[in-house]
This record gives C-alpha cells, sequence and structure tokens, in this order.
C-alpha cells in the first residue's frame, strides 16, 4: 500500500490486558492523516494504555499498528511522544533546552553527540511554545505549564508528521493551554496528524476534528460533529450526562 | 544442653527476635533501614565498650538503641531538607557512623577485645563459652539469656501496640487522625530493630540481622495475607531457616551464621516458587487455565464486534482469524474448537460466527467495564 | 610532595583516587535514578564471587577475583530484578535480601577455604574491610584499567545514559532498547563497585558510590559539570584518605575516606549557593524549605503565573488589595518579603516576586499536593 493513500495510524483489534483483566478490548482505530483527534473516556478506560500501546511502550495480547501502511516496527521514527508529565522526575540536573535536544537523539546514532544543529533545531521548537527564553533554565525552577510545554517542544523538534500526546492540557495555566492549541492548529495546518489525549469534554468540539470515545471498547469514533453526541457520551461516561449533554446537543445540532 | 543444642537454641531465638520488627520493616517499604542500622550502631556500642569494658553490658544496649535512633534522625533530617532523595540519604549516613565506629577502634587500642570481625560476622560458635553466672551459678550462655529478653520485649511491644503498628504501617496519615501518633510508633519500632541488632551482632554479626530480618518475613509476605498470619508465619519461618542452617553448618562444619542466613534466603526461593497463590509455579498454572478462557471471550468479542460490517466476511473466516488477533495457528483452532465447544459460536463454512448465547457472552463481557 | 615518594602510599592514593573516579561518575546515574543502594547490595553480594574465583582457580590476582567478585554481583541485580517483577515483594526488600543471603552464602564458602591446607584466605578477607594497605602495584594497575574502560564506555553512551535516567519511556518511544541500556549501565556499576572493594571494603562501598554525587548535586544543575564534580570529589576523598590514613597512626584507609567524604557532603549540604542550608537560613530566615507562606507571596506568584516569559511585570497593590482579606496592612507585608528576597518592587507601586520568591512559592504548592494526595 503507497504511504501516501494510507490513513497516517491504524489499529487492529489491539487488545491488552494486565493479568487476563482486560484493559483494552479488541480496538479498530483509523486516524486519517491530517487529523487532529481526540480520545477522550472516563478514569480506567485505557486512554493512557491505548497510547502506550499503539507505541509498543507496553505489550499488547493481540492486534496490531500499522503506520501510514507499513507495520510499526517500521513505522515508529514518525511518530513523537509527548507524555504526561508527572511520570517524570523533574528535579533532574538539566536545564530546558538540553531536553529538548533529546528529541533529536532518535535521528543520532549510538555513539554521535549533539552538535550545533540539532541545538538550533531545539531552539526552534522552544520558539514555538513560547518558551525561548527560557533555554538555560533548570528544569528544577519550571511551573506545571512550562514543564508541559516544554514536553511539547521536545516532540516538534522530531519533525514527525504524527504527534501522540498524553493529557497535554491537565493541570496547566491558561497560557500554556492558548500555546498548546496554537500549536496544534499549526500543526494541523501543516497536514501533520495529531493524537490527543484529553480530559476536558468541553474543549473537544473547539480543539478537535475527531473523536474517539473510549472506555475499554471503542465506542464510537470519527469526525466530532458526527460522533460526540449526547447517546454517545452517555454510553462512555455512563449514566446521565447534564451539562456535557447540552454542550453535544448544540454541536451535533449546529 | 550440648554445647550444639545451646548454638541451636540462641540461633532460633535470635530469627525470631528478628523477624518480629522486619515484618514492619517489609511492609513500610523501609527494609534497608535495617542494614543502615546495624552498621551504623557500631560507634555507640564502641563508645559503650570504652566506659565499661564488658561486652555484656546492658549499658551497651542502651547506646546502641540510641545510635540507632540518632541513625534515623540523621537520615530523616536529611530526606526532610528535600537536598537528598531518601535512598541516597540512607547510603551516606550509615557508612559515615560506621567509618567512626572503625576509627575509634584502631585508634584505641589494639586490646581490645572488639576487633571488627566480630563485628561484621559475628561467631555463634563462641557462645556457648560465654556464660551468664550469677553468684556462682551458671546459668547458661548469656547470649541466650540476652537474646531471649530481647525476643520477649519484642513480643510484648507488638502485642501491646498491635492496633498501632497495624494502622501506622497501612495508613500513617489516618493513624495520626485517630490520634495514634505515627512518629512514636516509628520511633519505637527503631528501637526495636537497634536493640536487636545490637543483642544480635555478638552471635551473627550486623549483616546476617539484616538476613533475618528481611527474608523470613518477606517469605511470610508471600504466603500469607493478613498482618496477624504474616507476623507469625515469619516468626515460623525464622526458626525454621535458623534450625536448617544450624544443621548444615554443623554437618559441614562452616560458618553458622553465613549458613542461616543461606538457608532464609533458600526458604524465601523455595516460596517464592511455590507459594500457593503467589508462588510462580501457581500463577503460571493460573495463567495457563485463564490463558484458554480468556481467548474463547476474545475471540467471541471480537466475532461481535465484526458482525454485519463490510470486513465480516473477511475477519470471520477461520483461516483470517489468526491474523487478525495475532495468534498462531494452532492456538486458533484450540480456541475456536473450545468456543464451539461451549457453543459460543458456531462453523458456517468457512466461516465462524457468534450464536446467540455468544452474543449474549459478548455483550455481557463489554458493558462490565465501567459503562 | 614528599609524602607521595612513599611507595606504598603511591600505589595506595592512585587505587583510591581511581576507585573514586569510577565510583563517583557511575555513582551520578545511580543517584539520579534512585539506585543509590544498589551500591551497597553489589558490594556485599559480591563476596561469594570473590570466594568462588579463588575456589576455582587458586589464585587471587586482581582481574580472577574482580571477575567473580562481578559476576556475583550481576547475579545478585538479577535476582532483585526477577523478584520485584514477578512477587509483590517489594525493590527494598530484594535488595536488602540479596545483599544478606549473598553475603552469607559467602561466608560460608569464606569458611570453607579457611580449612584447606594453604589457608591464604587472609588475602580475602581484606575484601570485607578493605586493606589498602595491601594493595599491589598489579592491583592498581588492574583497577586504573577498568576504571578507565568504564569512564571511557560512559563517556561514549553519555546521551543514551543521560535519557535512560531522566526518561526511560522516552527513550523506550525512540526505539532505544531500556532493558539493554540498563543492563549495560548496571554492568558498569558493578565494576565500579568491585573496583573498590579491596581499597574500602564490602560495607563503605555504599558511600564511595552515593556521597560524591549527592555532594555535586547541591553545587551545579547540570548534569555534566555534576558528574565532573562527583568524579572530582571522588578523586580528592580518595587521595586525601590515603594520605591522611598514612600521616595518622592506627587511621585504616578505608574509613578516613568515608569520613572526608560524608565531610564534604556536609559542607556542600550547607554552603551550597542556592540549594544550601546557610543560603536558606540567609534569605529566608529559616531552614525547613516551606513554612506556611504568605499569601501575599502567593498571591503575586499567581498573577506572574499569567505572564510567563516576563519576570519583571509588576502587579499594583489595588490588585493585590481586592485579593487580600480586609485589614491586612499590605505595605508591611510587601516589606517584610521585600527584605527577605522574596519580592521587588519593579516600578512605582509595582511589584513582582524574585526568583527565589517563585520557586518558594512553587515548593511550597508542590508540598501542599504532596500532602494532600
Amino acid at each position: 500500500m503507497a504511504r501516501e493513500s494510507s490513513p497516517a495510524l491504524e489499529v487492529e483489534d489491539l487488545t491488552v490486558a494486565y493479568s487476563e483483566q482486560p484493559v483494552l478490548w479488541d480496538i479498530d482505530l483509523v486516524v486519517p492523516t491530517g487529523d487532529t483527534m481526540a480520545i477522550v473516556g472516563p478514569n480506567g478506560a485505557g486512554k493512557s494504555t491505548l497510547i502506550k500501546a499503539a507505541m509498543g511502550l507496553i505489550p499488547a495480547v493481540a492486534g496490531e499498528v500499522r503506520v501510514f501502511g507499513r507495520p510499526f516496527a517500521k513505522g515508529r521514527g514518525e511518530i513523537a511522544y509527548v507524555p504526561q508529565r508527572a511520570s517524570l522526575e523533574w528535579d533532574f540536573p538539566t536545564d530546558v533546552l538540553d531536553v529538548v535536544t533529546m528529541g533529536t537523539y532518535g535521528s543520532l546514532g549510538w555513539f554521535r553527540r549533539p552538535g550545533a544543529g540539532e541545538r538550533d533545531r531545539a531552539r526552534a521548537a522552544l520558539e514555538e511554545v513560547a518558551m525561548g527564553a527560557f533555554e538555560r533554565r533548570p528544569i528544577a525552577q519550571l511551573s506545571g505549564g512550562q514543564q508541559q510545554r516544554v514536553l511539547l517542544a521536545r516532540a516538534l523538534v522530531q519533525q514527525a508528521p504524527i504527534l501522540m500526546l498524553d493529557e497535554p492540557f491537565q493541570g496547566v495555566d491558561a497560557p500554556t493551554e492558548r500555546a498548546i492549541v496554537a500549536v496544534l492548529d499549526r500543526l494541523s495546518d501543516e497536514g501533520k496528524t495529531v493524537v490527543v489525549v484529553h480530559h476536558d469534554l468541553q474543549t473537544v468540539p473547539e480543539y478537535f476534528d475527531s473523536v474517539l470515545l473510549l472506555n475499554v471498547r471503542a465506542i464510537d469514533a470519527g469526525p466530532v460533529a458526527e460522533v460526540f453526541t449526547e447517546e454517545n457520551l452517555r454510553l462512555t461516561f455512563g449514566g446521565r450526562v447534564g451539562v456535557l449533554a447540552q454542550i453535544a446537543a448544540a454541536e451535533s445540532g449546529g | 544442653m550440648t554445647a550444639e543444642l545451646e548454638i541451636l537454641v540462641i540461633a532460633m531465638v535470635t530469627a525470631v527476635a528478628a523477624a518480629l520488627p522486619g515484618a514492619y520493616l517489609v511492609l513500610r517499604r523501609t527494609a534497608m533501614v535495617s542494614d543502615a542500622i546495624s552498621h551504623a550502631i557500631l560507634p555507640g556500642i564502641v563508645v559503650a565498650f570504652f566506659l565499661t569494658e564488658d561486652l555484656n553490658s546492658p549499658l551497651l544496649l542502651i547506646a546502641a538503641a540510641a545510635t540507632g535512633v540518632l541513625t534515623v534522625v540523621l537520615i530523616e533530617a536529611l530526606i526532610r531538607s528535600r537536598l537528598i532523595p531518601e535512598d541516597a540519604s540512607i547510603g551516606i549516613v550509615f557508612p559515615a557512623l560506621f567509618s567512626i565506629g572503625v576509627i575509634l577502634i584502631s585508634r584505641a587500642a589494639s586490646d581490645v577485645h572488639l576487633d571488627t570481625d566480630s563485628v561484621l560476622l559475628g561467631e555463634l560458635a563462641f557462645a556457648p563459652f560465654h556464660r551468664l553466672t550469677v553468684a556462682g551459678v551458671d546459668l547458661g550462655p548469656a547470649a541466650l539469656w540476652s537474646m531471649g529478653t530481647i525476643l520477649v520485649l519484642n513480643v510484648g511491644l507488638i502485642l501491646l501496640a498491635w492496633k498501632e503498628l497495624k494502622l501506622a504501617t497501612v495508613d500513617s496519615s489516618l493513624a495520626a487522625l485517630l490520634g495514634f501518633q505515627p512518629v512514636v510508633v516509628h520511633y519505637g519500632l527503631m528501637t526495636m530493630v537497634s536493640v536487636t541488632a545490637v543483642g544480635a551482632f555478638d552471635a551473627v554479626g550486623s549483616i546476617l540481622v539484616v538476613a533475618l530480618m528481611i527474608a523470613p518475613p518477606a517469605t511470610a509476605y508471600l504466603l500469607a495475607e493478613r498482618l496477624a498470619p504474616m507476623v507469625v508465619v515469619a516468626a515460623v519461618v525464622a526458626a525454621v531457616g535458623a534450625a536448617l542452617g544450624w544443621a548444615f553448618a554443623l554437618a559441614l562444619d562452616v560458618s553458622i551464621a553465613g549458613s542461616i542466613a543461606a538457608a532464609s534466603g533458600l526458604l524465601f526461593a523455595a516460596a517464592f516458587l511455590m507459594a500457593p497463590r503467589r508462588g510462580l509455579l501457581a500463577q503460571a498454572r493460573r495463567r495457563q487455565g485463564q490463558r484458554l478462557d480468556f481467548a474463547v471471550r476474545m475471540l467471541v468479542v471480537h466475532l461481535f464486534h465484526h458482525e454485519g460490517t463490510p470486513e465480516a466476511s473477511e475477519e470471520c473466516r477461520v483461516a483470517g482469524l489468526h491474523r487478525h488477533l495475532g495468534w498462531s495457528e494452532s492456538w486458533t483452532r484450540r480456541v475456536v474448537g473450545k468456543a464451539a465447544e461451549l457453543e459460543l459460536v458456531e462453523r458456517n463454512g468457512e466461516q465462524v460466527l457468534p450464536t446467540a448465547d455468544g452474543r449474549r457472552l459478548a455483550d455481557d463481557a463489554v458493558i462490565g467495564f465501567g459503562a | 610532595m614528599e609524602l607521595f615518594s612513599d611507595y606504598t602510599l603511591r600505589v595506595v592514593a592512585l587505587g583510591s583516587g581511581v576507585l573514586g573516579a569510577a565510583a563517583g561518575a557511575l555513582g551520578s546515574f545511580a543517584y539520579l535514578r534512585r539506585q543509590s543502594l544498589v551500591g551497597d547490595a553489589l558490594s556485599h553480594a559480591a563476596l561469594p564471587g570473590i570466594a568462588v574465583a579463588f575456589l576455582l582457580t587458586g589464585s587471587k590476582a586482581p582481574l580472577t577475583i574482580m571477575l567473580g567478585a562481578a559476576l556475583a554481583g550481576w547475579l545478585a541485580t538479577l535476582a532483585v530484578g526477577l523478584v520485584v517483577r514477578r512477587s509483590r515483594v517489594p525493590y527494598d526488600s530484594a535488595l536488602g535480601m540479596s545483599l544478606a543471603v549473598f553475603f552469607g552464602i559467602g561466608l560460608v564458602l569464606l569458611t570453607v577455604i579457611q580449612k584447606r591446607p594453604d589457608a591464604a584466605q587472609a588475602g580475602l578477607e581484606s575484601f570485607l574491610f578493605g586493606q589498602a594497605a595491601s594493595l599491589l602495584r598489579e592491583d592498581v594497575v588492574a583497577m586504573s584499567a577498568l576504571g578507565a574502560a568504564c569512564l571511557l564506555l560512559l563517556g561514549l553512551l553519555w546521551k543514551e545514559f543521560k535519557l535512560l535516567s531522566f526518561d526511560s519511556e522516552f527513550a523506550s518511544s525512540l526505539g532505544r532498547s531500556v532493558g539493554r541500556l540498563d543492563g549495560l549501565f548496571t554492568l558498569l556499576l558493578v565494576i565500579a563497585v568491585v573496583i573498590g572493594l579491596r581499597t574500602v571494603g564490602v560495607v563503605l562501598m555504599s558511600a564511595m558510590v552515593v556521597a560524591p554525587a549527592a555532594a555535586a548535586r547541591q553545587l551545579t544543575d547540570r548534569l555534566a559539570p555534576m558528574v565532573a564534580l562527583a568524579t572530582a570529589i571522588g578523586v580528592f576523598s580518595g587521595v586525601t584518605g590515603a594520605v591522611l590514613s598514612s600521616l595518622i597512626p592506627r587511621l585504616p584507609t578505608g574509613p578516613t575516606i568515608v569520613l572526608v567524604l560524608s565531610s564534604v557532603v556536609a559542607i556542600s549540604l550547607v554552603f551550597a549557593p542556592r540549594r544550601g542550608l546557610l543560603w536558606r537560613w540567609i534569605s529566608l530566615g529559616r531552614l525547613a524549605p516551606s513554612a506556611a507562606l504568605d499569601p501575599v507571596l502567593m498571591h503575586l506568584y499567581a498573577l506572574a503565573q499569567q505572564h510567563p516569559g516576563e519576570p519583571d511585570h509588576g502587579h499594583g497593590i489595588a490588585v493585590l488589595r481586592t485579593m487580600s482579606p480586609a485589614g491586612v496592612d499590605l505595605d508591611q507585608v510587601l516589606e517584610n518579603l521585600r527584605s527577605r528576597g522574596l519580592v521587588e518592587r519593579v516600578d512605582e507601586g509595582l511589584w513582582a516576586p524574585t526568583a527565589i520568591g517563585r520557586r518558594e512559592a512553587e515548593r511550597h504548592l508542590a508540598s501542599q499536593n504532596e500532602t494532600a494526595s
């Protein structure tokens, strides 16, 4: 299958289980090239697991992932990953520029050092997230929003056609949220594919083209207007959905 | 009692005395503190020895307890300063204190009967030769009396403070909320560890105290589900390990303390492998049994999902199934066979389709999760 | 220096220096990965390896001994990994168990050796407490070669180890094999530990791995300087310890080195710029990292967060007044905060938190989150 005609990401029958307890059941997902997709669902629904399993960071019991039509093992270099910032030890002795430069390590071999070229790319990425002035700041002194932007810059520097972000908007301040959204917009304009685990239902219609509703299995996936309905939200989150239903109704109606 | 039997009894008493506080250390995830304390008490012992010139003086116990608590205080001061992480704090404090102890010994006088060998290694074989004589009556080996007393004290304290220890170990914020002073419990436990360590160092040496404080409780952790049984099992395993080690050492004429440590490790390895629920073998057996059931469920859910979709004919063919699910052909055949046997699927020529039962199972399987 | 004309001293000092360098450098990464006590475990677990090496080959050649020690240490780390992965026994217990059990096995083997007619076991016991004075030229040559190899590999794999220590998941996502890198790092650490056993002995090895890194961390916020400093501190402590121990009678080398190290750690804890305790006390008037912080500072901090990248953007008293309860004398509070270096007046009537003030606010927030969770 030619690369151009294949969707950016295809997940087929992906199942992940811990001691025979399924965390993800038989997930099928197609992410078209250039799409900006949100993954939403309740806690424990497997959202982070989906991203990590798709990236090969945790083993899957069944299923496969294809990147631009090629098996994942060949296509892994096309995906850049932004983990949850809480999963990192921020007291590490290094500065912002250094962390972003780590994003270039994938393209360097085993024994090569990052040079001026790599650092310039890192600087450019920092400018994009409005952190250019913080190059030399030790990361232990960063606020939550700044940490998030640094991780985003680290992924940007990889210049991959696909980005996967795990809860990037969680607990960040307004300027950071604006910066991230600006980056997402730019990426979308450039035809890049972005998949985001997102926790805030209210902003889904505003920030994303399509959405995957996930609760251990895929409830539904597709363009926001079609899929982000009250019915689907109820199936995903269970029970009465209240305010969210109004948003969803407004979205699908409008 | 013959000397050998005395050694056996001393060994078992020491092992049980150590396993009791050790159980709490293991549960509180502060097992390495036993290593730290058992080394760091050296300077306290040395100073007390200089003052009393008597290895069996109770002053040694007090000094050791105090030094043990001091060690913990220093470690926690470092941690609270937020400048050094917990594990590094431990690794810095105890070598410094131990070094002070060793230097004190070397500098003091070489006729001091306290050489570093015995501190580190102990030698149980000599225990019967230090006797406790009161008013000219030989009451038995001194080590038996001191360790025996410590054992009784440990048992007593644990029984008295059972609730407090349990709560403080499991949930220290709740304990504080209920007025149970987890800090007091904490330092009480550390004192118990220090006293036990100094009592035992003469017999088994400080490093083997660590073995006795960690291995039997860790073994019990794999065998018991509740606290009381765990503590009891820890004590039993400790005693058994001591006996096994003793027998082995006597038979081959090797280090008794080392044999006991090795035996304790062996018992842990046995539990690691063969514990009824948590052992490796039990885990493997459970997985075997569950694997087929789980795979049948996966198969049915998979068929259910793709039923009626355009790819159905492709996804649900026997030949295609193994590719889509990433299973080997033989495993796929086995799973399909089992599913057919359970009447969850039926074959329709090339295709495998869910039955009504199968569809219900699939529906239940996914509805159960959160939604 | 006349001191170094003494052959033994030269040998001992060189050996101690090599040990300090290797342990300091590799210990930095162990420290950052929260694996500080692995050095302790490795050194204890090495004992049976030393005994077996001697039993099998009858030789006490340094390389043979070190190989046996390294293999045993390696086995111990495998055992710890296995236990942690496949059972609910926590990491620290697994570490302590393997440390003590392996050591016990080593003791048994030592007594076996003791009974042999060629009771040359005395040399083996020097590993327990270190007997730097017994170091021979051939020992130091072996140590230096191994130490240099370790440092070289560390340099070549610098960015891999940095990535592994900071964010192993990201390393995975880039396609790096985290398992292999971890194994390689452990191997280097094992070698560094094994190098030092003869000099400082089993018990004190833990400090050689941890302390230089801990001291260095207080003095810098970047990785390369930290590792370089740790290496330097390790060398300094090793050589100074060796010299002092030869100058002062009845001062064994190993403990002296450790005491020198501990002093360096204490000094850096107190006097380090920006992080040190003295600095904290002078600028904040207390030693604890965070107490109940002044609400006005927290308000200013929150306001400043709205203007990232503009550290001098000030806010007026009027805004602060709306955020504070009535009756608070803002002028006095702000003046007090200013004298403590936590806020500064950036313009007429406009205030902003200083870098220290921001950090204190963040630390306070972080500690609040910790107690809440």
